[in-house]
């Protein structure tokens, strides 16, 4: 099977040929560096996004913490995702990189604060 | 009234670089006003991923982006920082009046760098008839509302243009429980990044109408329908292809414009079409010692461009102010 792809690694947006057989990428026809390659292979065989959302803040200097998974996490986790830091709030100070829920969803990356808030 | 060497209007990226570099270039005197209460100006608004590949080797989101600046200014002291601070009025001997909380300030700028971002696009500038319901935002500010304030504007969205903006809050409203009925956009592709195609919206399997634009937008109290209608080649109305969609809310996604009206009332010579100062090099006016940086400059695509332009900037503040003979072009 061939599936057309367009890379999301970064902005010049590529479009990749990945050869399908049994869910696995068998050839890549059209990739222009390294990071394109690995999000062929990863978008067929085990799509992955990075997630970003925000989280509640009490008692601090702003209303809402934007948080990211350090790592893509699978894309079908997305809306579970969403219901499980629905109930966060979070009531101290973070920096940048504080780890708000570790190991989220068990998918072994942490969801951090993107933004130091006192 | 009080002197400055320089001052730096908008502490956002462009604001924040300008700034950085030019205390890097050798200028000891820098007062930067930002009228909002934190720097990073539209950044912190913007908490996907996506920024710095190009400028730090990294995928960072916005506030992630802007805290590298941020803490940078923070260990520069030289740089006094100046927030809720909002400027008012501007002449072309570079004298700056600012509000702050309790006091209206008057100083006088040796130099001064503009970095006042840019604005969106409005419903009245694309022409959208119908009635005026509530309801019709532009996509930045809805993105303020949810992202900044915690407050999710609508229901039932449809979205005019496909800029990135738009694409984006597609899926924002979509992660927090809004349905999203489709984004209209009169050509035939999207105006926004392929990425944002992807992973906003193909993702999602959200319906894009090209080739269509919005021909109403109807409600009383509150928006409750649009009507979309499909375009020819000259983007006019094809008779008989009219589709209407439900929905309580329009976000408007239709580009931005450098916001400049400060320089403007200084004199400096602005393009009445793309709302630039008119220059024949980046970052220059036709006022010598007032340079403009980032998307008040021109509107680009990529915060990464901004900086490196905006520190461009930097070295050419210093160079006026005479500390540096030559800025480098690369």
């Amino acid at each position: 099977m061939k599936k057309k792809l367009t890379c999301i690694e970064c902005p010049a947006g590529c479009t990749l040929t990945a050869y399908i057989e049994d869910d696995k990428v068998v050839k890549l026809e059209g990739g222009k560096c390294p990071k394109g390659e690995s999000y062929a292979i990863s978008e067929v065989e085990n799509p992955r996004r990075i997630f970003t959302s925000t989280v509640r803040a009490k008692g601090l200097s702003v209303k809402m913490i934007p948080v990211r998974t350090v790592a893509p996490i699978p894309k079908a986790l997305i809306f579970q995702m969403m219901r499980e830091i629905k109930k966060i709030v979070v009531t101290g100070p973070v920096e940048v990189g504080t780890v708000i829920i570790k190991d989220l969803l068990d998918t072994g990356t942490d969801l951090v604060s993107t933004r130091a808030v006192q | 009234m009080i002197n400055r060497e320089l001052v730096v209007v908008g502490g956002g990226p462009a604001g924040m670089a300008a700034a950085i570099s030019a205390y890097e270039n050798g200028v000891r005197d820098i007062l930067l006003l930002e009228r909002d209460q934190y720097l990073g100006g539209i950044l912190n608004q913007c908490i996907h991923t996506g920024f710095g590949l190009d400028y730090f080797d990294e995928v960072l989101t916005g506030p992630e982006y802007a805290d590298r600046f941020i803490k940078k200014i923070r260990n520069i002291p030289e740089i006094e920082v100046s927030l809720r601070s909002f400027v008012v009025d501007l002449t072309e001997d570079k004298v700056l009046t600012y509000l702050k909380p309790g006091s209206v300030e008057t100083i006088k700028a040796g130099a001064l760098i503009m970095a006042t971002g840019c604005r969106e696009r409005t419903r009245e500038m694309i022409h959208i008839p119908g009635t005026r319901p509530a309801g019709v935002f532009s996509a930045g500010l809805a993105q303020k509302f949810i992202n900044i304030e915690g407050l999710l504007p609508g229901k039932k969205i449809v979205i005019v243009g496909s800029g990135d903006i738009g694409l984006i809050m597609a899926r924002r409203f979509l992660l927090e429980g809004a349905e999203v009925e489709g984004i209209v956009e009169i050509k035939s592709e999207s105006r926004g990044l392929i990425r944002n195609m992807v992973q906003c919206v193909e993702d999602f399997n959200i319906p894009v109408y090209f080739n269509h634009k919005i021909s109403g937008i109807y409600g009383k109290d509150r928006v409750e329908k649009v009507d979309i209608v499909r375009v020819d080649k000259e983007f006019n109305k094809v008779a008989g292809t009219e589709t209407r969609l439900d929905c309580d809310t329009v976000l408007i996604s239709v580009g931005l414009i450098p916001e400049n009206e400060l320089i403007e009332m200084a004199g400096v010579e602005i393009d009445k079409k793309t709302n630039s100062p008119v220059s024949k090099e980046v970052n220059r006016t036709s006022i010598p010692g007032i340079f403009v940086c980032g998307n008040s400059f021109k509107v680009y695509d990529l915060v990464d461009t901004v900086s490196n332009e905006s520190i461009k900037a930097g070295c050419m503040i210093a160079e006026y102010l005479g500390y540096k003979i030559t800025c480098n072009e690369e």
